[in-house]
């Protein structure tokens, strides 16, 4: 069994736990994910690694509770176990060689992208980071964003934080100023990644987005996650998750996400009125 | 007196427009009057062609007599001596192609029901044999088997009945591989399958889940922790596409996918947390078993009408007979000389709308044999669906030969491994089932993982001499 060792909010709707998965942890890379299991009979949802700590055998997870299986996920504690918690799966991102990096942000983005600017950070490589959020009240990981970067960019989309924008309005403001990358790092929902993605395109700046498909076993099994990728058809968990957003059909892959919205809503609406059922008792 | 009744014992079923709304097993099994009535059609000849006929060698004469004394237990216990999953291969081996195809009595008439009897006494052993499973004596050696398929349960069975201390790695949350995650309930019930893991498990086999070898730890770091051979039995989960346009659209599944949800996941059952759709209109593109078993999978989550799109003819379908024969009874509508063109959708719900196909006919045989089906010109129609089930075939996963220095793989993506030994280029390595053939029968991989066993004790004994 895999056990909760830390709990934290982040902000009203996210949470980052510290699991014990010594199998996980031992060979994790930036870029890989997990798949779990709340319980017995739940669904299996991938979930990027934030952080690993080889030596003891931690993997750090943040979800956002969105959905029926990730409020149940939300509503255990430290000490409680995870049914099912396996990975690292999926290919580790390439980041050797890389001296000046953009390191793009979305939301819950910013748990993924943060890791791999940790990561190239260490290497020794210069990191923007740039993090979008709706509002200040969500921001999330900001001193650790700040420790993993050479600049740290936090954009609102209100502006409560004082810097009004998205993303990619920091983005192509560096770029203009003179900022010569060798690569931008994307990371979050995939109209943002779309989009940085059409902000790099004029400039030629290789352009990597971590793509967050639906999955079922996670594996290279079903062919859920599939995508298009410069015209052919990819599996994001062995192929991916990190992909060419030049050449990614972000369109496809936002369609086929929303497939199973009605459904979900459904899960989301049953398991608040058990829940509810719960407290009243 | 031997029974000379030209026909097999028919096998009790559930109606087939009962069954095709629930997920209860179709066939019923045979009762102990009719499996000795059965039984007592076996000649017992000198010969024993049915035995070469069996991948794994099951001593089918001598199990066979034992069913007609009424001795069941003694008749399990005959059968176990050869085979891991008596109860899995009773139902899902193709006995019509291996022991029956070889049986006398099949010359004039039917042969002897081989399968069924071998269900029977599998399941009546289960139910009624109380002997409890020990850990054999320990050897003190230590293997791996990678992957908790037909292939690697039965490399792990053997190996742990020769003494060795076995550690099953498998990447899902449940042993058993294509058996859980693929055959549906109403063919093979998952209990049964979890009875046969859970025996492994009383001789001492233990199993690893959720582990990725490949990522977690490479077939080298198994080597190093002092495994001392491995089996490699990951089968062939990586699912072929048609490469046909639309095919991504919402509602085009894999078999693999389809299925999946349904066994492995559960969507069958009302309370499930997982999603899938409920269509009312559906094609499987293929004509395999595993076509089969998504076709009747569909019609079960409550399809009105489900076509199985097939471009060869009704003699070249691959799937088993019986499997056809109860697809059609089941109301399973079968477009023969049909190849799908294009998967049409819709642009605003990004939801498949149809399947265009094209019509066929049969040319001249082809380098497989079979007659090579040739497009009719401007016969292009288009089925009106919500879903497209793709079962066209899969080939092994990558993971394991892209992390394996030194193991040789062949063109299509298949471990290379000697037939007979299971033996690959790497020291210490076997392979076998699917991993290697790419997807075949659950009993060939069994067949593989039992040669390998043996492979597997001959080479760490000659090591250690």
């Amino acid at each position: 069994m895999y056990q909760i060792l830390k709990k934290k909010t982040l902000n009203s709707n996210t949470k980052l736990m510290v699991i014990d998965a010594p199998f996980v942890a031992k060979k994790a890379q930036p870029g890989q994910f997990i798949i779990l299991r709340v319980d017995e009979d739940g669904e299996r949802i991938p979930l990027t690694i934030a952080e690993y700590d080889r030596e003891n055998g931690y993997v750090t997870i943040i979800f956002q509770e969105v959905g029926a299986t990730t409020k149940k996920l939300g509503l255990l504690n430290e000490g409680d176990c995870l049914h099912d918690f396996v990975g690292p799966l999926g290919v580790a991102s390439e980041l050797e060689g890389l001296k000046k990096v953009a390191v793009v942000g979305g939301g819950l983005g910013c748990a993924i992208a943060y890791p791999q600017a940790k990561a190239l950070h260490e290497m020794g490589a210069e990191v923007d980071l740039i993090a979008g959020f709706r509002n200040k009240d969500i921001v999330i990981l900001e001193d650790e964003m700040r420790a993993a970067s050479t600049n740290l960019y936090i954009m609102t989309d209100d502006g409560s934080n004082g810097h009004k924008g998205f993303v990619t309005d920091a983005l192509k403001k560096l770029i203009e100023e003179g900022k010569q990358y060798d690569a931008v790092i994307a990371i979050g929902p995939m109209i943002m990644m779309k989009f940085v993605s059409e902000t790099t395109r004029p400039y030629g700046i290789k352009t990597i987005v971590s793509m967050n498909a639906t999955m079922v076993d996670g594996t290279g099994m079903c062919g859920c996650c599939r995508l298009t990728v410069n015209g052919e058809t990819k599996f994001a968990c062995v192929d991916g998750p990190d992909f060419d957003g030049h050449q990614v059909d972000f369109d496809e892959s936002m369609r086929r996400s929303a497939m199973y919205k009605a459904q979900e809503k459904e899960a989301v609406e049953h398991h608040e009125c058990n829940l509810h059922k719960m407290e009243v008792k | 007196m031997a029974n000379m009744n030209p026909n097999k014992c028919p096998m009790p079923e559930q109606d087939p427009n009962v069954r095709n709304k629930n997920f209860e097993e179709v066939a019923l099994g045979y009762t102990p009057e009719i499996a000795i009535e059965e039984a007592q059609r076996c000649l017992n000849c000198k010969h024993k062609p049915c035995i070469d006929g069996c991948p794994v060698g099951v001593k089918i004469p001598e199990f066979i007599a034992l069913v007609a004394e009424g001795k069941f237990i003694e008749a399990a216990a005959k059968i176990k001596e050869t085979s891991a999953l008596p109860a899995v291969c009773g139902r899902v081996c193709p006995q019509e192609s291996q022991c029956e195809s070889k049986c006398v009595r099949g010359i004039k008439g039917e042969p002897v029901a081989i399968g069924r009897l071998e269900r029977f006494v599998a399941d009546y052993a289960m139910a009624n044999d109380t002997t409890e499973i020990t850990v054999p004596e320990q050897n003190g050696h230590k293997v791996a088997v990678v992957g908790a398929g037909p292939a690697g349960l039965t490399c792990a069975g053997d190996l742990a009945r020769l003494g060795y201390k076995v550690t099953v790695f498998e990447v899902l949350h449940t042993a058993g591989g294509v058996l859980m995650y693929g055959i549906p309930e109403f063919r093979l019930p998952k209990s049964i399958v979890q009875r046969e893991i859970d025996n492994l498990k009383a001789m001492g086999v233990e199993f690893i889940l959720n582990f990725v070898v490949g990522r977690s730890e490479t077939i080298d770091d198994l080597l190093a922790d002092g495994y001392e051979a491995i089996f490699v039995g990951s089968g062939a989960g990586l699912p072929s596409f048609m490469n046909v346009p639309g095919e991504n659209y919402n509602g085009v599944y894999s078999a693999n996918e389809y299925l999946t949800r349904v066994n492995l996941m559960k969507a069958y059952k009302e309370d499930s947390a997982t999603p899938i759709l409920r269509a009312k209109r559906v094609a499987v593109v293929g004509g395999g078993n595993v076509a089969m078993d998504a076709a009747r999978s569909a019609k079960r989550m409550g399809a009105e009408e489900v076509y199985i799109v097939y471009r060869r003819g009704e003699s070249e379908l691959p799937a088993r007979l019986e499997e056809i024969h109860h697809a059609k009874e089941e109301g399973i509508i079968f477009k023969f000389l049909t190849a799908p063109l294009e998967v049409i959708g819709d642009d605003e719900t990004y939801m498949v709308k149809g399947l265009k196909c094209q019509q066929m006919e049969l040319g001249e045989p082809d380098e497989s044999g079979r007659r090579r089906p040739i497009p009719v010109e401007g016969s292009e129609f288009v089925i009106d669906l919500d879903a497209v089930i793709v079962s066209i075939g899969t080939s092994p996963n990558p993971l394991i030969r892209s992390t394996t220095p030194g193991l040789d793989t062949n063109k299509r993506g298949c471990i290379v491994a000697d037939e007979e030994t299971g033996l690959t280029s790497k020291e210490g390595v076997f392979a076998g089932g699917d991993a290697v053939t790419g997807a075949a029968t659950v009993i060939l991989a069994m067949g593989a993982g039992k040669k390998a066993a043996a492979a597997m004790h001959e080479y760490i004994q000659n090591k250690n001499k």
